[in-house]
């Protein structure tokens, strides 16, 4: 197997949840494009970790998961307390701080 | 190897196909459950790739704790379950340029640094080695991811607890 078939996919992934984040107003929508972003940065790890032969791939591959569950635990909280404020998470109508 | 590059191209076109339904599909549960399709073609990359302990970490965490929240939030915030809405806001084409360009630039970067390098095929191994190098090498990482464990956890409940 080539090293790059795997870095490919991690970057089509990645692109993918760029676009994610940046193309959905729904706040739930856009925390699940990070979590794509998140398993293209584990792919990577994975792989170069299989490639140079150490197992420091997979280890930090299963630190990226725990702060992921982090992050997502965290996140659905800011999100449901941004929904019990203005009943909606329409991301595109929380502009506070736009000039 | 042939096998193990079949493997790969078929569960890399069903990560595609569920990665582009997740960022365009207008159900929200819909999302969710496309989400659920990539997460597993990962766990079969890295059973591919010889990371045994890090798939079934990616099937208990990832499909049965993170996507089981993502349902709940989606339930709690009210979104509009069972029919069709505008979930995308009006910087689509701009987000479609920026994804196209980012792709662009990482591919072609990564097919000069890497040409045509392999992954040796992965003896069969080693969970033990992973536990070795986490209790040993990496042991204060793993104290802190403890830690930011422990913090976001009652982050979470401060964040969300009715007063």
């Amino acid at each position: 197997m080539l090293l790059n078939q795997f870095l490919f996919l991690g970057a089509f992934l990645f692109c993918t949840g760029v676009y994610g984040v940046l193309a959905r107003k729904n706040a739930v929508l856009v925390l699940m494009s990070v979590e794509l972003i998140l398993n293209a940065v584990n792919i990577n790890f994975v792989a170069f970790g299989a490639f140079r032969n150490t197992v420091a791939g997979q280890v930090f591959a299963l630190f990226v998961i725990a702060v992921a569950a982090a992050e997502v635990g965290v996140g659905l909280a800011i999100v449901l307390l941004i929904y019990r404020n203005r009943r909606s998470v329409d991301l595109t109508e929380v502009d506070l701080m736009k000039g | 190897m042939v096998a193990q590059n079949i493997a790969f191209g078929l569960t890399a076109l069903a990560m595609a196909v569920g990665a582009i339904r997740v960022v365009t599909t207008k159900n929200v549960v819909h999302a969710a459950l496309w989400l659920v399709l990539v997460l597993s073609g990962v766990a079969g990359i890295f059973v591919l790739l010889a990371a045994e302990f890090v798939a079934v970490v990616q099937v208990i965490v990832y499909i049965g704790a993170i996507v089981v929240l993502f349902l709940f939030g989606i339930m709690l915030t009210r979104a509009p379950i069972g029919h069709d809405a505008e979930l995308d806001n009006d910087q689509r084409w701009a987000s479609l340029i920026i994804g196209l360009v980012l792709f662009g630039v990482l591919a072609s970067v990564l097919a000069r640094a890497f040409g045509r390098q392999h992954v040796n095929a992965p003896a069969v191994q080693r969970t033990a080695a992973v536990a070795d190098s986490v209790f040993t090498t990496y042991v204060v990482p793993f104290e802190v991811v403890s830690l930011v464990l422990l913090a976001a956890l009652v982050g979470a409940v401060v964040i969300a607890r009715r007063d």
